[in-house]
C-alpha cells in the first residue's frame, strides 16, 4: 500500500534531493528496504551493520515514534506519513 | 499534551515594577495570561544562553526586549564575517569582536535595566554544573554535539529545563526538554552521529532565517515557562522545514532505559563528550595531511597522485578544482575500485575536515592505498596558490 515518506535536508543528498516519496510497504521494515533498495548510499546513515535503526534518527509515523511501538514491525497503512527525523547540530566544523 | 505548567519563578524572588517598566511592557501587561505577576517573574528570571549565534541572536534579543532580568551568554568566539547572513544581533563593525562582548552591548542598548552577564569560554565538563546552576532556564542555541550532549546532561542533572533548538539547511527542530516532566534529549538521541557522516552547516549551508524562526520559538518557550500557563513544547517536537513551508509536530516519549534519565541511569556525571561523540579518534592512525603548496609542486611535477574532490555538485561551481576527480562523500565507499592503490590520493573539500572523515570512511571500508587530505582545504588553495577562487 502506498505511504508518503518525508526525507529530512540532511539526508536529501542521497535521495537526488527528493523530499517526498511515494512507496509500498506494509511495515516500516519494508518501507525503509524499498528505501535503501532505490538509495544505496542511504542505507549506511539510516542502519548499523545488524540492520538496525541508527541512535540518532528516529522514524515517526504520524506523531508516533516507531522505536516505542514495535520498531520495524509497525504496521502501516494506505496514505500513512512517515517522517525520518534525524539528530542535527548546527554550525560548527566538525 | 503538556498540561499548562507552574511558573518556574517563585513568589519570594518578585519585585515591583517601576513607572517606566509598565510603560515599556504594557503590551504584556494587557495579556491576561502575563500581566504584572508575569511581567514581574520575567524580571526575576535568569536565563542562561549557550551559543551566541544564528539561534542566540533573536533568542537574546526577545528575552531582553520581553523584560527578562538577567541574561548570560556564553560563547568563546569572535564574530566573523560569515555569521552576518544569519546572527543578527551583530554589526558589520562587530566582526572580529569577541561574541559576547557585542551581544552584550546590543541587549544592553535594547534594555539598560537588563543585566547581561558574559561568559567568554568554552562550556565543557569542568565548568557546566557551576554555571548552569545560578540559572532558572537553559536555553540551548549551539552547533556542535559534544556541547549538546554536555548542556543536556548537565540539565537533567540539575533539574534546570534545556529549552532547544537545532537547524541545518532548510530544517529546523525545536522542543523543551525536562526531565522532571517529560523526555530528556537522550531519550530522543541516545547517540550522535559519527562526525563527518552529516555536514555540518559549515559545510553543508543554512537558510539565513532559519535560526530566526526556531531561535524565536525558543524565546517563545522559555517565555512560558517563566510567565508560567500555557501550554509548552514539553514532550512535543516542533519541525519546520522552510523549503517545503511544512511544519510536522510528533510526540516525544521519555524512554525508560535512558542512560541519564531512565529507571536505572547509567552515567551519573558529566563526561567527555568529545571522546563520547567520535571526535578524538584514541588509537587511530594519523591522517597524513599536504599542504596547498606541495600538492601545488606535486601537480607540476605530474608525479602520479589522483586528486579526489570530495565536495557535493553544487559546490565545485562556487571554487572548481580542475584536476580533481569529482565522487561526493556518500559514494566513495561504494566506488573506490575506481582508485587505483598504487597512487597516492588526495582528497580535498571546502577547509579539509570532510575529507579527513572522507579518508577514515574508505579505511573503514577496507580501501588501503596511500590516502592524504589537503591541509584547510580548497580555502586553503584560494588563499595560498589560486587567489582567483573564492573563499567561501
Amino acid at each position: 500500500m502506498p505511504v508518503t515518506l518525508f526525507i529530512p535536508t540532511a539526508l536529501r543528498g542521497f535521495t537526488e534531493r527528493n523530499a517526498e516519496l511515494s512507496l509500498e510497504a506494509a511495515t516500516v521494515g519494508e518501507l525503509i528496504s524499498a528505501l535503501t533498495q532505490k538509495y544505496p548510499d542511504l542505507r549506511t546513515h539510516l542502519l548499523d551493520e545488524k540492520g538496525e535503526l541508527r541512535p540518532f534518527v528516529n522514524v515517526f509515523v504520524g506523531e508516533i515514534n516507531i522505536q516505542s511501538r514495535g520498531g520495524f514491525a509497525f504496521p502501516l497503512k494506505d496514505g500513512d506519513v512517515v517522517t525520518l527525523i534525524p539528530a542535527i547540530a548546527g554550525g560548527a566544523r566538525g | 499534551m503538556a498540561e499548562p505548567r507552574e511558573s518556574l519563578i517563585s513568589d519570594d524572588r518578585l519585585t515591583d515594577l517601576t513607572p517606566d517598566e509598565l510603560t515599556r511592557f504594557s503590551r504584556h501587561l494587557l495579556l491576561p495570561e502575563v500581566g504584572a505577576l508575569g511581567q514581574k517573574r520575567l524580571k526575576a528570571a535568569k536565563v542562561l544562553i549557550v551559543g551566541a549565534g544564528g539561534l542566540g541572536s533573536p533568542l537574546a534579543l526577545y528575552l531582553a526586549a520581553a523584560g527578562v532580568g538577567t541574561i548570560g551568554i556564553v560563547d568563546y568566539d569572535l564574530v566573523e564575517a560569515s555569521n552576518l547572513q544569519r546572527q543578527v544581533i551583530f554589526q558589520s563593525r562587530d566582526i572580529l569582536r569577541p561574541k559576547v562582548a557585542a551581544a552584550s552591548e546590543r541587549l544592553k542598548a535594547l534594555n539598560p535595566n537588563l543585566s547581561v552577564v558574559s561568559h567568554h569560554f568554552r562550556l565543557t565538563s569542568r565548568n557546566a554544573l557551576d554555571l548552569i546552576r545560578a540559572y532558572d532556564v537553559v536555553a540551548d542555541g549551539t552547533d556542535n554535539y559534544p556541547t549538546r550532549y554536555l548542556v543536556a546532561d548537565a540539565c537533567v542533572f540539575l533539574g534546570k529545563p534545556n529549552v532547544y533548538a537545532s537547524v541545518f539547511q532548510f530544517e529546523g527542530q525545536a522542543t523543551v526538554f525536562d526531565a522532571r516532566h517529560g523526555p530528556c534529549y537522550r531519550c530522543l538521541y541516545p547517540s550522535p552521529p559519527p562526525p563527518g557522516l552529516v555536514p555540518s552547516c559549515g559545510e553543508g549551508g543554512v537558510m539565513g532565517v532559519l535560526p530566526g524562526i526556531l531561535g524565536t520559538v525558543q524565546a517563545s518557550e522559555t517565555i512560558k515557562l517563566i510567565v508560567g500557563g500555557g501550554r509548552s513544547l514539553i514532550g512535543r517536537l516542533w519541525l519546520y522545514d522552510a523549503w517545503l513551508a511544512r511544519s510536522l509536530e510528533v510526540r516525544l516519549e521519555k524512554n525508560p532505559a535512558c542512560p541519564v534519565c531512565g529507571e536505572r541511569p547509567l552515567i551519573t556525571e558529566l563526561v567527555d563528550y568529545e571522546s563520547f561523540c567520535g571526535l578524538k579518534n584514541e588509537g587511530e592512525e594519523p591522517i597524513p595531511s599536504i599542504t596547498a603548496r606541495e600538492l601545488k609542486e606535486r601537480l607540476e611535477r605530474r608525479d602520479g597522485i589522483q586528486v579526489v574532490d570530495i565536495r557535493e555538485p553544487h559546490e565545485m561551481s562556487l571554487s572548481k578544482f580542475s584536476e580533481a576527480v569529482a565522487i561526493p562523500f556518500g559514494q566513495l565507499a561504494r566506488r573506490q575500485n575506481e582508485f587505483d592503490p598504487g597512487k597516492d590520493l588526495v582528497f580535498i573539500c571546502k577547509i579539509g575536515q570532510r575529507s579527513l572523515y572522507a579518508i577514515r570512511a574508505l579505511r573503514e571500508a577496507g580501501y588501503a592505498g596511500p590516502m592524504f587530505n589537503l591541509q584547510d582545504g580548497l580555502n586553503a588553495w584560494a588563499r595560498e596558490v589560486d587567489p582567483s577562487l573564492s573563499v567561501y
